[in-house]
């Protein structure tokens, strides 16, 4: 941010009125360095992160990696041992969480079970003195909004999973927050529900322009809905950045495991070159890889290889166009999940293991085990990683597919 | 800064919950049994320690005999109140389903919203010698006048099984109720008998249960007080009949805080013993 | 012996006739209680004189029905209004208690926990004795050293609440405790999420969760107090609540007018057991 390039003789009073000329006003939320500490642990490790308005963010990291606390520091139920909070210009800090510009869908939505719809959504309106007609108005609009216009006299118990969510929205998007935060909402539907509402609540946000920031340990939901997503690994965030830089450009080996499936292999540099690297892994394979840290990869140096299913080329035949990377293999084992299944190849030097995607042509309709199968990729789909050598030791699994 | 003042928050919540419960234990609970214990170990007359009421409690049988009186039969009562309830229980909790359930389990808890006087005035009616049971003796021929049922220790009995019962059937039946129909089902689909099942599956999973229920029962029964005197008559001796005497006929107050903490000692040991000899825990059988 | 594994006819008569004779065995005292009610005779009991409502409604002659007897009367108001002060004064204690146990963690807690339930295991008529002893204590020093008279700690009405609510608090602190831990807590964040101060979270959002326990726990509370003899008997004075006052008509030798009485209990007592099983199914 450029408040952190200003000149420190300028007093915090300017300083927030000149980084506010500076900035463009769109900065909904500025996290800067925060850090938690709970007795023993580091829950939060100097995070720092600017959402811009409107925008749909997520927080994607497997459970305990500090995200919910996170937004509970967001939310104003924890406190941030060090660093600051800032909305729209205004820390946050030793704001109380009622009187934060910021509304929260809880991960069990936390609709109140005493009070009906219509209460539950103008709970926040009352507590703001709002004019009884202003209330009953406020909240049969938020209610047509979100596509349940008419049942502000139901229960909470009458609604189905879906309802109830929308519900929880509602609640909190009828007190116009500057910020919206999401607990993992999702996570107690049923998948099919759960595919249905991913569309839907990126659909809201649009609507309401609202800025979302939500978290989950699902990156499918964090892919499909999110403008920008952190991903978060123990208390620090891995890398910020558009779903679609996260799949391709992994900027970390925790990504790059975490976001989509990935053949994943511990190996070590045999050359390097210009273009590639020759990678020689714990299971025999050869492979040639694109490095994606900084740092250059000597020979010898150790690595963590990670290739796509779904970027792998499959064919029954040896390909003349020779690819940087071509595997003879034969089919060990075919895993069956309609459009998602997989094959399990093993290769037929080495024995190493391949998990590829079975592609749904007629030319693979009849694939059983033990038939042939051709591999092929380049050496941009093959993400390099340098590792330290104590990694590499204590990795006790040589190959397997992660999935996040 | 802002965590300080929540601390201090919080803080001052706790001391002004904590005022109430204070004020209720130390005002009610504890400095009246402890003056209670000032009372029977102090001399009305020289203000001096003295053990004396104790003694007189050792020296006079008719005290230390109706005390083991009351204490064997609050144990026979208590176990008998288990062993009637016990199949009640077990009924109520897994042979019957939704609807006749809750009113089967409603019919037994209804009785004991009334009164224990009234229910007590009803085995009066019932058990005298101008009774309705002398009476249907006379009429069917069974017996050739009438007959007196009141005033015996059996009578007591009953009365005391009858006043308990609801205290032994409630938590049978909430540990019961925990059981699942599936353990059961393994035990008699790996070869155990009726009896093998529950032996072995049924009461040791209801043992929180039966202590909790017996605790409480045992303490009704020890400290009752209109079971013994109105089914019981004249010569029933019951100890906190005797309590009774002490202070309000008496005003013997020092012997009768002597007797008070006896009876109390004695509860406490029973309570004590039964909770190790089953390996359960105050606060969890009782809360 | 469950549904779902067979036993033998003769298994199953008997023990459905073991739970006939249990129920008989149940409801025979309370039937023949209400009977003798409507008996046309001085004595309840045998023979049966012919049906009437003298023991309800006469108002002369030997039978005075309990509309016209003032002094049971009496006892009845007497007995409702000690039965409210305790009830109101232990709801109120057990609600501090219940949050101030499922709230707050604190040295001695545990400790505590066990002492407030010691007034289940403390037999009635010791916990009468015991307050009764103290409070007279206290009353004597006053008089002695301070010259005043606190009338209120001698043996009278003030005391009995006193007795009373010593142990109905423990029994309604469990009732309440039990519901307040299955409360979410993050309904209460979600309060605070949408505006509400801390205090206004739990007046809006937390008391109305708790309140048919404390409906469920002033009723079994009532009905507690108002049963109450033990501890009653210990620190009556002059004017005696309804249990005390019949305990006394019952050694004197019983007139159906008891019965009457005992007829109005159970009804009463029945409304009230009604009201609080559909409270606890609502609360479901």
């Amino acid at each position: 941010m450029s408040k952190s390039s200003m000149p420190k003789s300028v007093t915090s009073k300017t300083a927030q009125s000149v980084a506010s000329d500076l900035n463009p006003p769109n900065i909904d939320l500025a996290c800067e360095n925060i850090c938690k500490q709970f007795a023993g642990f580091t829950a939060v490790d100097n995070v720092s992160f600017t959402i811009p308005q409107g925008s749909f963010f997520s927080i994607l990291g497997p459970s305990g990696c500090g995200k919910t606390t996170l937004l509970r520091m967001l939310a104003g139920f924890e406190h941030p041992s060090s660093g600051d909070i800032v909305i729209k210009g205004q820390s946050m800090l030793g704001v109380q969480p009622n009187k934060r510009p910021v509304n929260m869908v809880f991960q069990h939505l936390a609709l109140f079970p005493t009070m009906n719809i219509e209460q539950n959504i103008g709970y926040g309106l009352r507590r703001l003195g709002v004019a009884k007609p202003e209330i009953v108005q406020r909240v049969a609009a938020v209610l047509a909004r979100v596509g349940l216009a008419g049942s502000g006299n139901k229960e909470v118990g009458q609604l189905s999973g879906g309802q109830r969510q929308r519900i929880a929205l509602a609640r909190c998007l009828v007190l116009n927050p500057t910020l919206l935060l999401l607990d993992e909402p999702l996570g107690a539907l049923d998948l099919k529900l759960r595919e249905h509402m991913k569309i839907e609540l990126k659909q809201l946000q649009k609507e309401f322009g609202t800025t979302f920031v939500y978290i989950t340990h699902d990156q499918s939901e964090a892919l499909v809905m999110s403008d920008q997503i952190a991903v978060m690994n123990q208390g620090k965030f891995e890398q910020v950045g558009t779903p679609h830089q996260l799949y391709y450009q992994p900027r970390t080996a925790f990504v790059a495991g975490f976001v989509g499936d990935s053949n994943r292999w511990q190996g070590v540099v045999d050359s390097s070159s210009d273009q590639y690297l020759s990678i020689k892994t714990s299971d025999g394979l050869s492979i040639k890889g694109a490095p994606q840290n900084a740092a250059i990869l000597s020979s010898g140096e150790a690595v963590e290889l990670f290739v796509r299913p779904e970027a792998i080329n499959v064919s029954r035949e040896p390909q003349a166009a020779v690819s940087d990377n071509q595997f003879k293999c034969i089919v060990d084992t075919i895993l069956f999940d309609g459009a998602k299944s997989q094959i399990i190849a093993i290769e037929e030097q080495s024995g190493g293991k391949i998990t590829v995607i079975l592609p749904q042509t007629a030319d693979f309709y009849d694939l059983k085990k033990s038939d042939d199968l051709y591999l092929q990729w380049t050496a941009g789909q093959a993400l390099c990683f340098s590792v330290d050598n104590l990694a590499i030791e204590s990795a006790d699994e040589t190959h397997s597919v992660s999935e996040g | 800064m802002s965590a300080v003042t929540v601390a201090k928050k919080i803080r001052l919540g706790l001391w002004l919950l904590l005022a109430p419960l204070f004020l209720w234990l130390v005002l009610l609970i504890i400095l009246p049994h402890f003056e209670l214990l000032a009372f029977s170990l102090i001399d009305p007359e020289d203000q001096g320690f003295t053990f004396e009421f104790y003694l007189e409690f050792f020296q006079e049988p008719l005290y230390w005999r109706t005390f083991l009186r009351t204490a064997v039969m609050s144990i026979l009562a208590t176990i008998l109140t288990l062993v009637i309830a016990f199949p009640v229980a077990f009924y109520i909790a897994k042979m019957l389903r939704g609807r006749s359930k809750g009113i089967v389990f409603a019919m037994c808890l209804i009785p004991f919203w009334v009164s224990e006087l009234v229910r007590t005035f009803g085995w009066m009616i019932l058990l005298r010698e101008s009774g309705v049971i002398s009476n249907f003796l006379q009429w069917s021929g069974l017996a050739s006048g009438p007959v007196e049922l009141l005033y015996t220790d059996a009578t007591i009995m009953l009365g005391l099984v009858y006043t308990s019962m609801l205290f032994m059937v409630v938590p049978l039946v909430s540990t019961l109720d925990s059981l699942d129909d599936s353990y059961i089902e393994a035990g008699y689909d790996l070869g155990g008998s009726n009896w093998d099942v529950m032996r072995e599956i049924i009461i040791p999973h209801a043992v929180p249960g039966i202590v909790s229920g017996c605790i409480i029962v045992f303490m009704l029964s020890l400290g009752n007080y209109l079971t013994p005197v109105l089914l019981g008559g004249k010569d029933s001796l019951w100890f906190t009949e005797q309590i009774y005497t002490q202070f309000i006929t008496r005003f013997n107050w020092e012997q009768g805080s002597a007797f008070g903490l006896l009876l109390l000692l004695l509860s406490s040991l029973i309570v004590w013993a039964g909770l190790k000899a089953t390996g359960q825990s105050f606060t969890k059988t009782m809360g | 012996m469950i549904p779902s594994i067979k036993q033998s006819k003769i298994f199953n008569r008997l023990y459905i006739s073991y739970l006939v004779w249990f129920f008989v065995f149940l409801a025979a005292p309370l039937i023949v209680v209400g009977v003798f009610a409507f008996n046309d005779s001085l004595f309840p009991s045998f023979p049966w004189q012919g049906g009437t409502l003298d023991w309800f409604f006469s108002d002369s002659g030997k039978k005075i029905g309990i509309f016209h007897d003032s002094e049971l009367l009496g006892s009845i108001g007497l007995s409702i209004m000690i039965a409210f002060m305790a009830t109101f004064f232990a709801v109120l204690v057990a609600c501090s208690n219940a949050f101030l146990f499922e709230r707050y963690d604190f040295p001695g807690k545990s400790l505590l926990y066990v002492l407030m339930l010691l007034p289940l295991v403390i037999p009635g008529v010791l916990l009468g004795v015991s307050i009764l002893v103290f409070s007279s204590e206290i009353a004597n020093y006053f008089e002695d050293y301070w010259m005043i008279d606190l009338e209120f700690l001698r043996p009278g009405i003030t005391l009995v609440v006193i007795g009373q609510f010593a142990f109905i608090t423990t029994i309604s602190t469990l009732i309440i405790a039990a519901r307040l831990r299955k409360f979410d807590r993050t309904l209460e964040e979600a309060a605070l999420n949408l505006g509400a101060s801390p205090f206004v979270a739990v007046l809006t959002i937390t008391i109305p969760y708790l309140k048919p326990a404390i409906i469920g726990a002033a009723i079994v509370c009532f009905l507690m107090s108002f049963e109450n003899f033990n501890t009653t008997f210990m620190l009556v004075g002059s004017d005696a609540p309804l249990t005390v006052a019949m305990f006394e008509r019952l050694r004197e030798g019983s007139t159906p007018v008891l019965n009457a009485i005992s007829v109005l209990l159970m009804l009463g007592s029945g409304l009230l057991a009604i009201a609080n099983i559909s409270l606890q199914k609502k609360q479901q």
